[in-house]
């Protein structure tokens, strides 16, 4: 991963230059977005309501027996809102759309497609990776904001209904409130923008870069994928030490 | 790639001492030729003697180590060359975009271009796809098509374009005896009706003998002759004789008792 850094800042750079011509490329943008979202929404409203539901199982019967049930509501919260639910949607989104976007693009390049863009004076950033970094760039941070909220609600579910936290609905919710402010919501939809950003330059950079026949096409795949999770786990570190200064 | 000077005259073309290696592998060893405006080119070759890579060459899409490729006498590494002249290339498998229509793939060039309105892209692509003979084929996906409709419709696209130089990799591999007749009866009605120049790249004899004006034979990254389809008939050379001749040669079978 790290010896094609450079050919990935590159990539990025050239997809910034070419951003004036989106409005251009609006329904591949639109077509992406519908893609990403569309497709991922059941599973990150299933993964959300679990993750958020899981922490409130695991922090809740703790705190209560210490006397700090209040607590609960703000931990879910955090939680939901600055870390888990745009690392962990992130990752689902690099698994889901990453791969998707490394193996067409892949499998155009092996089958000569880029090289017919090039005959016929398209460039293939503009056609290709253009639409794809704008559509999953506005989708991620949305399908976010949702998970959050989906989250939450899992949450509150569970201390609600689970006999060993018995929390009421609206005290979690008083309590998240209180705890929770804009900017931790603002700071975890700024770093699912960020992932955006690294999922769609990675995997297109990976399928541009494929070579060989389908076994190039699986190799650009699971490079896609897992050289996506590790930027945004190292970002995910790197962001929330800016953003807590 | 607007505003041709002559819509419909084949340019000229010169390569002159081409060399390329990949991996310090030669792969085109000085390679020299000419094609003349409206002429229809071939270069022969068996597989792996550096027919496609050259072909990669002509149309921009691989940089020579040495020597030059000259389009109507200017340089095709110039940046203006891709807008002042029209060059297209079929290739060997289509590469027809699969998550496109045959329309979609017709019309590609003049759409993200944006050279003509919808109404009249239509028009043209309907226009194109019935000069290949497969009319009515727009809403068709390319999984669809044989491989000869694929080959024709990778012809029309090339065709949208409205080509000065136009080159085809290996255009009846794959196909059988009668598409491949099709295909080699396009080429030529092409030349007549548009006088493009035509490079054909191909180990098909019949096609070669049947639509050439000149012939090159190629191997391992060199030309062994040129000429017309007689003269390259004629020319005494082993590597080429026993190219333009290989045949089975079945053995009568013993009979065992």
């Amino acid at each position: 991963m790290f010896e094609n850094i450079g050919e990935i800042f590159l990539l990025f750079w050239r997809t910034l230059l070419s951003l004036p011509l989106a409005w251009r490329q609006r329904q591949k943008v639109l077509d992406q977005f519908f893609e990403i979202g569309n497709a991922s929404l059941l599973m990150v409203c299933v993964l959300s309501f679990f993750i958020g539901a899981v922490i409130a199982l695991q922090t809740g019967p703790v705190l209560v027996e210490r006397g700090l049930a209040s607590a609960v509501g703000g931990i879910v919260g955090i939680s939901m809102a600055k870390e888990l639910a745009p690392v962990m949607m992130a990752i689902l989104i690099a698994g889901r759309i990453g791969s998707a976007m490394a193996a067409e693009i892949g499998s155009m390049r092996v089958y000569q497609e880029i090289d017919a863009l090039r005959t016929m004076n398209i460039n293939p950033v503009h056609y290709l990776v253009l639409p794809r970094l704008v559509a999953i760039a506005f989708a991620l941070p949305m399908l976010v904001v949702f998970a959050i909220l989906v989250g939450w609600l899992g949450g509150a579910i569970v201390v609600e209904t689970n006999s060993h936290i018995a929390i009421p609905f609206q005290a979690f919710f008083a309590d998240l409130r209180d705890i929770v402010v804009l900017k931790d919501v603002a700071n975890g939809v700024f770093k699912s923008f960020c992932f955006a950003l690294i999922i769609g330059v990675v995997s297109c950079h990976q399928g541009l870069a494929t070579i060989g026949g389908p076994r190039g096409i699986g190799r650009s795949v699971t490079k896609a994928v897992v050289n996506s999770i590790i930027l945004i786990v190292i970002f995910d570190y790197v962001l929330t030490r800016v953003l807590l200064q | 790639m607007n505003a041709p000077t002559n819509r419909h005259s084949g340019v000229s073309l010169q390569v002159r001492g081409l060399r390329k290696s990949f991996d310090g592998q030669a792969v085109l060893n000085g390679i020299d030729f000419e094609v003349q405006p409206g002429e229809i080119f071939v270069i022969m070759g068996p597989s792996g003697s550096g027919k496609s890579v050259l072909l990669k060459h002509l149309i921009g899409l691989e940089s020579p180590d040495a020597g030059e490729i000259l389009i109507n006498g200017e340089s095709i590494q110039t940046p203006e060359i891709a807008s002042k002249y029209r060059l297209a290339l079929v290739f060997q498998s289509g590469a027809l975009f699969n998550s496109l229509t045959v329309g979609e793939n017709v019309g590609l060039y003049l759409s993200e271009h944006r050279l003509k309105p919808p109404a009249e892209i239509a028009r043209i692509v309907a226009e194109k796809l019935e000069d290949v003979g497969l009319k009515g084929t727009e809403d068709k996906i390319p999984g669809e098509l044989s491989g000869g409709m694929k080959k024709r419709v990778a012809i029309a696209r090339a065709l949208v374009i409205e080509p000065q130089l136009i080159l085809y990799d290996e255009p009846t591999s794959e196909l059988d005896p009668l598409s491949a007749i099709v295909i080699g009866e396009e080429i030529l009605k092409l030349q007549q009706r548009i006088h493009v120049t035509s490079l054909v790249v191909s180990h098909d004899r019949d096609l070669a003998f049947g639509v050439a004006d000149r012939i090159a034979v190629i191997n391992e990254g060199r030309i062994l002759t040129i000429g017309t389809p007689d003269e390259v008939k004629r020319f005494d050379d082993p590597l080429v004789q026993s190219f333009l001749h290989a045949d089975f040669k079945r053995e009568p079978q013993s009979k065992s008792l």
